[in-house]
């Protein structure tokens, strides 16, 4: 690792005011893909600013009809909290599959967020639970976040302080992961909020994105079966040494359907 | 004696406090003072020619001690990487041997091929000044498989290589092959490939060099599987130093699987380089770097054809594969394909007439050679493939065809005719064990349940034999090897009867300090903790070809058992003299010496005090001292075999292959260590397992560009991919080691890439699939499925 | 700059440059070299320690967030030093064959130890998953499973002489 400054701020303005201060530097929350991203020296930053020692920042908290994670709860405290797991259930059990226990016990929400790696699971969530991402200065639609590859709508020096989740009726997640990585090849996330219905697709495309046809389906009738034909085109899909487009595009479908199946069931 | 462990027994190892408590000594964990650190300059390109290589800037950044290149390797007249074997053509030729240099000169033959060696004071300034390093390539178009590196307008790695073929070798008798195909019933053909993987075990390699002026001495740190062989490739063939002035240190080593037991260019560098800086230099592999510097292993491209008579008998077997051998020969790479695949195409059957053709083939990748069970898993694979092929293709049972061909017990020794006189086996006795322990009965049932949950469900088997305890010296130099292969063993009693054993095999992981231990606590009658283990450092340890092939028992213990009957030997002469009675007289039995029909005796321990305080003592014939050192070099090969069966469980809509059980049955003669043998084979069987459903080493074919050089993209088996094993053994004896011995360290990956593969054909034999290739990923399944939903569709 | 923690039960001032893993302040500053490098990209698992109780992977976590931390190696699991004496974890590897290089061992123990704090009594299956993030090349992982469920047993039975 090349040397670099640390800063362990105690309140999001005070990291504001270094991420301003200080040239070249970044932010790390738990760090997954920040330090091996540093170590491969595809990235130098002059400074890292840690978020860890700003409390309210992992606080998981309902807040009217929606469940508010903040950014820098760890995938693991998702999984054990008992407020998602009566709230939306479908978030621990989302978080319980990212990685493995290492990378849930440092991995955070919000910086899973901010990376949008195509692979990632939480974007499928953020997108189909039509979540609010709350920064220092602004809330941002999910529709209106995650832009591209590893691209979102945050500008320089914005912090990402929580995710607000409106509290669907039901909704369910469904991965096929890669043996080897444990990313997702395919994530779909299918989320059912008062007659409307969003399925949103993660790991088989340069960005996390929804499938119209398949919401309508599932409005008219809510089971795997509605979608069973649905058929996702193979164009603009990934492809790598794992899964061809085709490939991908069919287990869109088959994890969809699955999706429903575990929002029926209520997981 | 009340603590004597003998064989047999499973007594908990004694290595493993230190590997428990964090207290293990790894090459990475040694530290020397004054050290600097240096980092391996890779090439990025798979074919390139070097225009230049300009150091000025690199070597002006703060800490750089030395920047090493093929040009200075070739100013200081140093030699080319040896392969330890030399193979002929069916010509009679000898194979194409382009040198090997340590630092690339003028070329570079694979992404990661060694370009220079940067040292630095610390390991940060040493990877800015590598990064640093301006390095002039001219790209050349690459080749990577082996049929395109075999056609004639191929790009040349070696202008004095035609066709980029290393050798043409042939094995058998063509002509009673191809009239045996004549008269054949019915012919099965298959054509496989046998996907390339990275042994990746979990300690990356490493090195340390040390170079005492006073002493004109070196001392090598290395993550090597035999110190001793290191030393003499590296002293007297590239360094060209008095072996004697080279210490090897082969300390803890986390795993090996044949990745380790070469001689690598980095040890001759950094050796070379501790001699320039004078002082101790560390260099530590990434796991990137691993996964393209660290020899690969299999790769190959196999047309094979097996002639039937009308009951199945198998009357001839017709094999010709392309290896690659990846952009130089490594130590032992032109032997894996040829000497260690075709003589096993016999398998357990009495096939009467084969012939093997194997085209050596270099690549731009990596160097190929050994990994765990190096080419024996490639025979099996294509015999037990294309056994279930005819199986199908005949209708005939897949296990009454192989019952038919099998090798009956009584028939041994038996003389195959690829070579090799297996001695001793009982592969039916294997078969019959494993149909048991599989419920192979119950597995319709299963299988109907699968259907009901919409599940394919496929059983697979595969038998095999491997010759391994390599290996009798004398046969293996007819073969082509260039140095011997036996083993040596010291046996040191302590004036106290406690015993270390010196003994030039390597333990790194196969629980040696416990198993040998044993195999002396049950010879002279010591107790198991009375005795200790020394190998792995050239110093210590007499000579010895360290451990691979399956040989650290077979021939290890072969000498260890030798060398402690020696020690009995001597001290009955000291007991005969004590008790005052004839040699021939005394007894020896559980660590008691004594005068046969009396009870008159001495212990072990006394005799051994008695040797080192020679006061009434034979000196007039006899030396003082306990201590005897014995080699060993087989007469034959050990003939290890077994019956695999593999249940799996295919989800139709994803491709995903689940391995639902497991279940060997082995013949690995006499067991010393039961619950060691059973980790073997445990682990032995998942490598198999990981080449049939996970593993699979990618590169492209225009850049030349490894694309699985991480964790990320390189599947390694992992816990929640498996399921627990059944393994049994069912054992006949070694007729010709000592103990009765085969080996067991690779027969589980032997056996099992066929067994799993065997079971998806099966699952998916209803849409008309004779042949999957590996590695079995859902979305090849997944593509296999579709094809033949679309074709019956078309039909 | 200088960071205070409790290291293995005692505290510790350490003097670090930020850009620093936890692998290397433990390997390099500390000599404790039980804790193990096997990859560069926090795959397999060699590395994991309990920081905060939590197993974590020590090659991706800086030294600075050790400060007012604490950490537990493989070093600290046994108990007092100059002991022998193993911690029920470890004693059901060491009973079970769970290991045979022991390069992947400290980090499969940790996780092990980790995994039983939260679980108690794991089943087979989820012993398994909760070891994905861990590999080993030896042992076909079998034996690693039965360690940890033999293990589990071992860490709720009251400690004799306690």
């Amino acid at each position: 690792m090349k040397s670099f400054a640390f800063h362990s701020p105690g309140t999001v303005p005070d990291a504001f005011a270094l991420l301003n201060d200080v040239s070249e530097s970044k932010l790390l929350a738990g760090g997954m893909t920040l330090l091996p991203t540093i170590k491969q020296r595809l990235a130098e930053p002059a400074a890292l600013i840690d978020l860890a020692k700003i409390p309210q920042l992992s606080a998981i908290t309902v807040d009217g009809d929606a469940l508010v994670i903040g950014a820098m709860a760890r995938h693991i405290d998702v999984v054990t909290s008992a407020i998602v797991r009566s709230k939306v259930p479908m978030l621990a059990h989302l978080a319980a599959g990212i990685g493995d226990p290492a990378v849930r016990n440092r991995g955070t929400i919000g910086g899973s967020v901010a990376n949008n790696d195509p692979s990632a699971d939480y974007p499928a969530a953020v997108l189909a639970l039509d979540a609010i991402i709350v920064t220092d200065r602004r809330e941002i639609p999910a529709s209106a976040f995650f832009t591209g590859l590893f691209e979102t709508s945050l500008e320089p020096n914005e912090i990402i302080t929580s995710i607000r989740f409106p509290i669907p009726s039901t909704a369910g997640y469904a991965k096929f992961k890669s043996p080897a990585s444990r990313y997702a090849v395919v994530g779909v996330c299918v989320a059912k909020a008062g007659g409307r219905v969003r399925v949103a697709v993660t790991g088989a495309g340069p960005c996390v994105f929804r499938v119209p046809e398949m919401e309508t389906a599932l409005e008219a009738r809510f089971e795997p079966g509605a979608i069973a034909s649905i058929k996702i085109t193979a164009a603009r899909l990934n492809s790598d040494i794992h899964a061809d487009a085709e490939y991908r595009a069919h287990l869109v479908t088959v994890m969809a359907k699955k999706a429903v199946a575990a929002a029926i069931q209520g997981l | 004696m009340s603590n004597i462990i003998g064989i047999g027994k499973a007594p908990r190892r004694k290595e493993d406090f230190r590997f428990l408590t964090g207290r293990g000594n790894y090459v990475a964990d040694v530290k020397r003072p004054d050290m600097v650190f240096g980092v391996f300059v890779r090439s990025p390109h798979a074919h390139a020619v070097i225009r230049g290589i300009d150091k000025t800037e690199a070597l002006a950044l703060p800490g750089v001690q030395a920047i090493l290149t093929g040009e200075d390797v070739a100013a200081d007249g140093l030699g080319s990487l040896p392969c330890g074997w030399g193979i002929h053509g069916a010509d009679g030729l000898p194979m194409k041997e382009p040198p090997f240099p340590m630092l690339a000169q003028g070329k570079v033959r694979f992404v990661g091929d060694m370009i220079a060696f940067v040292v630095a004071d610390t390991l940060r300034e040493a990877r800015a000044a590598a990064e640093c390093l301006a390095v002039d390539y001219e790209v050349l178009p690459p080749v990577v498989g082996v049929l395109e590196a075999v056609r004639s307008d191929a790009p040349l790695l070696f202008d004095d290589v035609p066709n980029n073929l290393c050798c043409d070798w042939e094995l058998g008798d063509k002509a009673a092959v191809t009239a045996a195909f004549r008269k054949a019933a019915h012919v099965a053909r298959l054509s496989l490939v046998n996907n390339r993987l990275i042994g990746n075990p979990m300690e990356p390699r490493a090195a340390i060099a040390e170079y005492n002026r006073g002493r004109d001495h070196y001392t090598l740190w290395t993550t090597s599987q035999f110190p001793h062989v290191v030393r003499f490739l590296m002293a007297a063939l590239v360094l060209k130093l008095p072996e004697q002035k080279v210490r090897v240190v082969a300390p803890d080593v986390g795993g090996g699987f044949g990745v380790k037991q070469f001689h690598y260019g980095e040890e001759a560098v950094i050796t070379w380089a501790a001699k320039k800086v004078e002082r101790p230099i560390k260099w530590v592999a990434d796991r990137s770097e691993g996964f393209v510097s660290d020899r690969h292993g299999r790769d190959h491209v196999t047309e094979a054809e097996l002639a039937l008579d009308e009951n199945g008998k198998f009357l001839a077997f017709k094999v010709t594969t392309l290896a690659n051998m990846g952009g130089y020969l490594s130590t032992f790479g032109p032997n894996i394909p040829t000497n260690l695949y075709g003589p096993l195409l016999s398998g357990v059957y009495t096939t009467p007439a084969i012939y093997c053709n194997v085209k050596v083939v270099f690549t731009n990748t990596v160097p190929v050679d050994a990994y765990r069970g190096a080419g024996r898993p490639e025979a099996t694979f294509v015999l037990e493939r294309i056994v279930d092929v005819a199986a199908a293709e005949m209708k005939i049972d897949r296990v009454e065809l192989r019952r038919r061909n099998m090798i009956a017990r009584d028939a041994y020794p038996y003389q195959t005719p690829v070579l090799v006189e297996y001695d001793s086996g009982d592969p039916l006795g294997c078969l019959e064990g494993a149909l048991t322990a599989a419920d192979a009965a119950g597995f319709s049932a299963r299988k109907a349940a699968s259907e009901r949950a919409g599940k394919f469900r496929g059983l697979g088997f595969s038998t095999y034999v491997e010759a391994c305890g390599l290996a009798p010296s004398r046969f293996a130099g007819r073969l082509g090897a260039r140095g011997g292969l036996y083993e040596s063993a010291t046996v040191r009693v302590h004036p106290t009867g406690q015993v270390t054993v010196l003994i030039g095999t390597h333990n790194h992981g196969q629980g040696h300090e416990t198993t040998f231990a044993q195999i002396v606590s049950d010879k002279l009658g010591v107790p198991f903790d009375g005795v200790d283990i020394v190998f792995g450092d050239t110093d210590r340890v007499q000579f010895g070809m360290g451990t691979y092939g399956s040989r650290s028992l077979v021939v290890g213990g072969a000498a260890l058992s030798k060398a402690s009957d020696k020690v009995i030997v001597k001290g009955k002469k000291i007991a005969a003299h004590l008790l005052e009675a004839g040699e021939h007289d005394i007894q020896f039995e559980a660590g008691v010496f004594s005068v046969a029909g009396t009870d008159r005796s001495k212990s072990f321990a006394e005799i051994a005090g008695a040797a080192y305080v020679p006061h009434n003592y034979p000196l007039e014939v006899l030396e003082p001292g306990l201590e005897e050192q014995a080699y060993y070099d087989p007469i034959n090969f050990t003939y290890p075999g077994g019956c695999h069966i593999a249940e799996i469980e295919i989800d139709p809509e994803t491709g995903t292959v689940t391995l639902e059980k497991y279940t060997a049955v082995d013949d690995v003669g006499t067991v010393i260590n039961p619950m060691i043998v059973a980790g073997q084979l445990h682990g032995g069987i998942v490598q198999g397992v990981g080449q049939a459903l996970f593993e699979n080493a990618v590169y492209d074919e225009v850049s030349g560009q490894l694309l699985s050089g991480s964790f990320m993209d390189y599947c390694m088996p992992r816990a929640d991919h498996l399921p627990n094993m059944t393994v049994e053994t069912h054992s006949t004896l070694c007729t010709h080691t000592p103990m009765g011995v085969k080996g067991c360290g690779e027969v589980g990956t032997i056996g099992s890439p066929a067994a799993v593969i065997n079971a998806v054909v099966d699952a998916l034999s209803h849409l008309g699939i004779h042949h999957v290739d590996m590695p079995a990923t859902p979305n090849r399944i997944w593509r296999i499925i579709q094809n033949a939903a679309m074709q019956q569709a078309a039909e | 700059m200088i960071i205070k923690f409790t290291l293995n039960g005692r505290s510790r001032k350490v003097d670090v440059e930020p850009a620093t893993p936890v692998t290397d302040l433990l390997r390099e500053t500390l000599n404790l070299t039980g804790t193990h490098v096997g990859c560069d990209t926090s795959q397999c698992g060699a590395c994991t320690v309990l920081f905060n109780g939590d197993a974590v992977k020590s090659c991706t976590l800086l030294a600075p967030s050790l400060d007012g931390a604490a950490l537990t190696t493989i070093e600290g699991l046994s108990g007092s030093s100059g002991s022998n004496r193993l911690h029920p974890m470890q004693e059901a590897f060491h009973e079970n064959h769970g290991l045979q290089c022991g390069f992947c061992t400290p980090g499969m123990v940790m996780t092990a130890v980790a995994l039983v704090t939260r679980n108690p009594a794991p089943t087979e299956a989820e012993v398994r998953h909760g070891l994905e993030g861990n590999l080993c090349r030896c042992t076909g992982y079998q034996n690693i499973v039965a360690s940890v469920m033999a293990g589990a047993v071992a860490m709720n039975e009251p400690a004799i002489g306690e």
